[in-house]
C-alpha cells in the first residue's frame, strides 16, 4: 500500500485533473498496444502449435483462434496465409498488428508532449520497424523474430514509461488501459477455451490435449510461473485455477481487475471524483473474481462466468468514457 | 553570375573540390581558400576530416532527427505528409559584433511594429499624418476592424516574433519580411543545437558560443506577462498552448514548446466558453484559462466571428477576449503589420514612432500599386521577385531568373488583377555558407531568422534558425519549398579566447535582456 497522498505536501499546487482528450488517448494508445502484444503471442503461439500437429487438424484452428481474439470468422473455408495477412499486415482490420501499433503510435503522437521523449521515441521506432515487414514468401519461417520484435518493443516501452514518467494521473490512464484491455481479451481467450472443453479435468493430461493447455498457458506468457506453483504437471482445471484467480499472476484476470481498481481509485481522489460508476463497476468485478473458488466458477459454467466478465468489463469502458472523457457541460457547470 | 572553383591542387582536401563562388558574399571565405577570422577553426576541422566520416556524422544526425520524429507536415504532397526536416552538419558562425548590430536593429523594429498596431487600432496618428495610406492599412486581407479600440495587456501586439534577415553581397544585413502572426522554427532551432553538441562537442566548446536552451522559459515568461489583471490566481496562471492539431505542419513545434514549457497543449475542441470565460475540459471537470499561446491564424480561431467554417477554433473566444477575461499571444489582427506591401514602410514606421533610423535596412520593395513602379515592374519581371502581400512559407512567389515564360504572364496577369496584392523586390544574391552536401562541402544560399520576445523585456535568444537552400543555386529556404536548416553560434566576444569576457557573459546567465524605452 502507499501512503495516502496527502502526506506529500507540494511547495507549488495545480489543478487537479488533466485534460480529458489527452486522458482518452494514453488510454487508447495502452489498449492498442496490449492488443497488439497479445495477438503477437497467440499467433506466434498457434504457429508453434500447428508444426507439432497432424495436418488434418488445421483449419479448425484457425477459427478457434480467430474467436479467441475477438474476431469471429464468416462461415466457409478460412485460408491460412489470407488470415495470417489479415491478423498481422492488414491495414483495414483495425485489430492487425501492424494498424494496432500503428494507432497507438497515432495516439501518442496526439499527446507527445505528454510522455517522455523516450517513450516517444521507442514507439516511434517500433512502429517504423513493423512498417517494413512484408509478408513477402518465407515469411511465415522468420516470423518468429517479427512477433518477438513487438512483444519485446511493448515491454521495452512500459519499462520506459514506468521509469521515466511521472507516475501521475496520466500513467494512470496508461495502467488503466493496459488492464482493461487485458482484462476483455484474457477473457475472451479463456472463454474460447471453455467452449471447447466444458469443464476442464483435475488430472493430468496428455498428447494433443496437454499440447492445448500448454499452448493456453504460452499464449499468457505463463508457462512457467504455473510450473512454479503447480509442477509441471499439466491439470486442465489447474491451468483455468491459475489463469482466472491468481492474484501475483501480471497475466490473471484477477490480477489485472486488481490493477483496474488501484488505477480508478487513484484517479479518483486525483480528479475529486471518487464513489462514482467507474469505480462502483470495477469493485464489483474484483470482488467476484476474489471471492470465487475455481469449482463453483467450474458449477456455474465457465463459460458463462467469461461472458459475465466480458460484459461487466464493456460497461466499464463506458462509464469511464462517460465520466472522464465525454460528459456534459451543462451538468458539469451546474454542479 | 561569375563562377569560379578553387583551384585544385595537390594535397588539397578532397572534401572541398566542389566549393564555387558567385557574387553572393560568402560566409565563410573573404577570398578563395581565405577563411574569415570567425570561420578558421571550422575550416581546420572541415579539412582535418575525412568524407567518409563527416558522412557518417551527417547519416547519425539524420537518424536522431527521424527517430525523435523531428518532422514538418508538407501541404499539397500526396506521398507520406510527415518528413524530416533537413538538417545540415555544418554551423553557421556569427561573431559577437555582427549579434550586437542584429539584436539592436530587431528590439528597435519590434518596438516600433508593436506601437503602430497600437496605433492604427486606436487613434490613427500615423494615417493621419500621411506617413502610411490609409487605403493601405484598409485593404489589408489582415486587418480586423473586430481589434478597434480594443486594449490588449501592455500593449503588446506582437509578443513573439521571426524575422527574416539576409546578408547582402556588400555584407550587411538587411531585413528581408517580418512575421508577426504565427511565426515557426524556434523548434528546430533547438533540436539544430542539441545534434550539433553531440557531433562537434569540442570545437563547440572552443569556439565560446551561447547557450539557446533558456528559450522556453523565457517564452512562458513572455506568455504570463500577459496574464489579466483581474486574474484570480496570478502567480501562477493557466497558460496554454492552442495547436490547430496534428495534422498541421508544425505540430512537432507545438508539441516540443508545450512540453519544453510544462503547459498544456490544447485543441480547440478542448476549450470551450462560458460566460465569457475560456475553460478547458479536464478529467476533474472545466479548468479556467488564462493565457493562450495560440497557434491558430485568425481566420480560424472563432467559428463565430471570423470564418464559420473553422473547425479548429474556440465558439465565443474572440467576445471572452474581448472582455480581457483571457489573453492571445500573439494579439489577433498582427498579420496587417507583415503585409509584405506595409513591410515598405517600416522605415517610415521606426522614425515616426521612435525618431530614430532603422538601424536593419529594409530590402528595397516596389508597389505595385503605385503606376510607375508597376510599369518598371511589370517590364523587368525576368529580374525581380515577386511576392504575394499576405503569403508566407514560400507560397505565392515568382523568382523572375529561374522562372519560365508561362509564369511570367501568369503573375503579369495577376498583378494586373490585383495590384494591391503583389510586391516586387530586386532578386538577392542571398549569402553564401559552406554545406554538407552528399559528404562534400559546397556552398548553399542561405537566411537567418532570430526570434523575438517582447513581454516585460525584449529577450533575443543569441541565435536563430539558418535557413538552407539545399538545391544548387536555388534562392528558397522555405521548408515546405525543400529548404533545411543549420545551427546558428553567436560566439561571445573575443571568440571565447578572453577569459575574461567569458566570465562577464556567464554573469549575464546567457539572456540578452534590454529594459524597454
Amino acid at each position: 500500500m502507499r501512503p495516502p497522498r496527502s502526506y506529500f505536501v507540494r511547495t507549488f499546487r495545480r489543478d487537479a485533473g488533466m485534460l480529458s482528450r489527452v486522458a482518452e488517448s494514453l488510454y487508447w494508445m495502452s489498449r492498442y498496444l496490449e492488443r497488439a502484444k497479445h495477438t503477437a503471442r497467440l499467433v506466434d503461439v498457434e504457429l508453434q502449435l500447428w508444426l507439432d500437429q497432424s495436418p488434418e487438424a488445421g483449419a479448425g484452428r484457425w477459427r478457434f483462434l480467430l474467436e479467441a481474439l475477438r474476431m469471429p470468422a464468416g462461415p466457409g473455408a478460412v485460408d491460412s496465409t489470407g488470415l495470417l495477412n489479415s491478423l498481422v499486415f492488414s491495414r483495414t482490420n483495425a485489430s492487425s498488428i501492424v494498424s494496432c501499433i500503428a494507432a497507438a503510435r497515432e495516439n501518442l503522437r496526439h499527446v507527445r508532449e505528454q510522455c517522455s521523449t523516450g517513450m516517444w521515441e521507442h514507439l516511434n521506432r517500433l512502429y517504423l520497424e513493423v512498417m517494413e515487414a512484408r509478408p513477402e514468401e518465407g515469411w511465415l519461417l522468420k516470423s518468429h523474430s517479427f512477433f518477438h520484435t513487438v512483444q519485446g518493443g511493448e515491454q521495452l516501452f512500459q519499462g520506459i514509461t514506468d521509469g521515466t514518467m511521472s507516475h501521475g494521473e496520466g500513467w494512470q490512464f496508461i495502467q488503466l488501459g493496459r488492464y482493461v484491455e487485458r482484462t476483455d481479451t484474457l477473457a475472451a481467450l479463456l472463454g474460447t477455451q471453455f467452449s471447447r472443453v466444458a469443464q476442464p479435468v483435475d488430472q493430468a493430461v496428455e498428447s494433443a490435449e496437454y499440447l492445448e493447455w500448454v499452448g493456453l498457458l504460452r499464449a499468457c506468457v505463463a508457462f512457467e510461473a504455473y510450473c512454479k506453483a503447480y509442477t509441471a504437471e499439466i491439470r486442465p482445471l489447474r491451468v483455468a485455477e491459475f489463469l482466472l484467480l491468481n492474484p501475483d499472476f501480471p497475466h490473471s484476470v484477477r490480477f489485472s481487475v486488481d490493477r483496474i481498481n488501484a488505477a480508478l481509485h487513484i484517479i479518483g481522489d486525483l480528479t475529486e471524483r471518487r464513489e462514482k460508476l467507474p469505480t462502483r463497476i470495477a469493485g464489483r468485478l474484483r470482488a467476484q473474481l476474489s471471492f470465487s473458488q475455481i469449482e463453483e466458477v467450474m458449477a456455474e459454467g465457465p463459460h458463462a462466468y467469461m461472458e459475465n466478465v466480458r460484459n461487466e468489463c464493456a460497461q466499464l469502458h463506458t462509464a469511464i468514457h462517460q465520466m472522464y472523457f465525454d460528459y456534459s457541460i451543462e451538468a458539469e457547470m451546474a454542479s | 553570375m561569375t563562377t569560379s572553383a578553387l583551384p585544385s591542387r595537390i594535397g588539397f582536401p578532397p572534401s572541398l573540390v566542389n566549393y564555387r563562388f558567385d557574387a553572393a558574399y560568402d560566409e565563410m571565405f573573404s577570398a578563395p581558400a581565405e577563411p574569415r577570422e570567425h570561420y578558421q577553426s571550422l575550416h581546420r576541422t572541415l579539412l582535418g576530416l575525412p568524407p567518409e566520416e563527416l558522412r557518417k556524422s551527417q547519416q547519425a544526425a539524420d537518424l536522431t532527427f527521424l527517430h525523435e520524429g523531428i518532422t514538418f507536415t508538407v501541404y499539397g504532397s500526396k506521398e507520406g505528409t510527415e518528413r524530416i526536416f533537413p538538417n545540415d552538419l555544418i554551423p553557421r558562425i556569427i561573431p559577437a559584433g555582427e549579434w550586437t548590430k542584429i539584436e539592436k536593429g530587431l528590439t528597435q523594429r519590434l518596438t516600433a511594429l508593436n506601437l503602430f498596431l497600437r496605433d492604427i487600432y486606436h487613434e490613427g496618428r500615423i494615417l493621419r499624418e500621411g506617413i502610411v495610406p490609409r487605403e493601405l492599412i484598409y485593404s489589408c486581407r489582415h486587418f480586423r476592424r473586430e481589434m478597434r479600440g480594443l486594449n490588449v495587456p501592455r500593449d503588446i501586439y506582437v509578443s513573439v516574433c521571426g524575422t527574416d534577415l539576409v546578408r547582402t553581397p556588400d555584407g550587411n544585413f538587411a531585413v528581408l519580411e517580418d512575421n508577426l502572426r504565427v511565426p515557426s522554427g524556434v523548434s528546430y532551432m533547438l533540436a539544430n543545437r542539441k545534434v550539433l553538441k553531440r557531433v562537434f562537442p569540442k570545437m563547440f566548446r572552443d569556439y565560446g558560443v551561447w547557450p539557446i536552451d533558456h528559450y522556453p522559459q523565457a517564452l512562458l515568461a513572455t506568455m504570463r506577462s500577459l496574464t489579466p489583471e483581474n486574474c484570480a490566481h496570478a502567480q501562477d496562471p493557466v497558460t496554454v498552448l492552442l495547436t490547430p492539431g496534428v495534422s498541421n505542419s508544425a505540430y512537432f513545434e507545438h508539441t516540443f514548446l508545450a512540453q519544453q514549457m510544462g503547459i498544456e497543449l490544447v485543441e480547440g475542441r478542448d476549450l470551450l466558453v462560458h460566460d465569457n470565460v475560456v475553460y478547458m475540459r479536464t478529467t476533474a471537470g472545466p479548468r479556467r484559462v488564462d493565457v493562450i499561446y495560440r497557434r491558430v491564424d485568425d481566420d480560424f480561431l472563432d467559428p463565430l466571428c471570423f470564418r464559420p467554417d473553422s473547425i479548429l477554433g474556440v465558439p465565443g473566444l474572440f467576445n471572452a477576449y474581448r472582455t480581457g477575461s483571457v489573453s492571445l499571444a500573439n494579439a489577433i489582427g498582427t498579420g496587417v503589420a507583415d503585409d509584405k506591401a506595409v513591410y515598405a514602410y517600416v522605415p517610415e514606421i521606426i522614425r515616426f514612432y521612435l525618431k530614430e533610423d532603422a538601424i536593419l535596412p529594409n530590402v528595397p520593395t516596389y508597389l505595385l500599386t503605385d503606376d510607375a513602379q508597376r510599369q518598371h515592374v511589370l517590364e523587368h519581371l525576368e529580374e525581380l521577385v515577386v511576392k504575394a502581400v499576405g503569403e508566407s512559407g514560400g507560397y505565392g512567389m515568382l523568382i523572375g531568373p529561374h522562372s519560365t515564360k508561362q509564369q511570367r504572364e501568369e503573375f503579369r496577369a495577376r498583378i494586373l488583377a490585383e495590384p494591391r496584392n503583389y510586391i516586387a523586390q530586386p532578386t538577392l544574391a542571398l549569402s553564401c555558407a559552406p554545406c554538407l552536401i552528399d559528404g562534400e562541402v559546397e556552398s548553399r544560399h542561405i537566411d537567418l531568422r532570430p526570434y523575438i520576445l517582447m513581454g516585460e523585456k525584449v529577450t533575443l535568444v543569441p541565435g536563430g534558425l539558418t535557413r538552407v537552400a539545399l538545391r544548387k543555386g536555388s534562392l528558397v529556404v522555405n521548408s515546405s519549398q525543400g529548404g533545411g536548416s543549420k545551427d546558428t553560434w553567436v560566439l561571445r566576444a573575443g571568440n571565447g579566447d578572453d577569459r575574461v569576457a567569458q566570465v562577464a557573459d556567464d554573469v549575464r546567465k546567457g539572456i540578452v535582456e534590454r529594459k524597454l524605452a
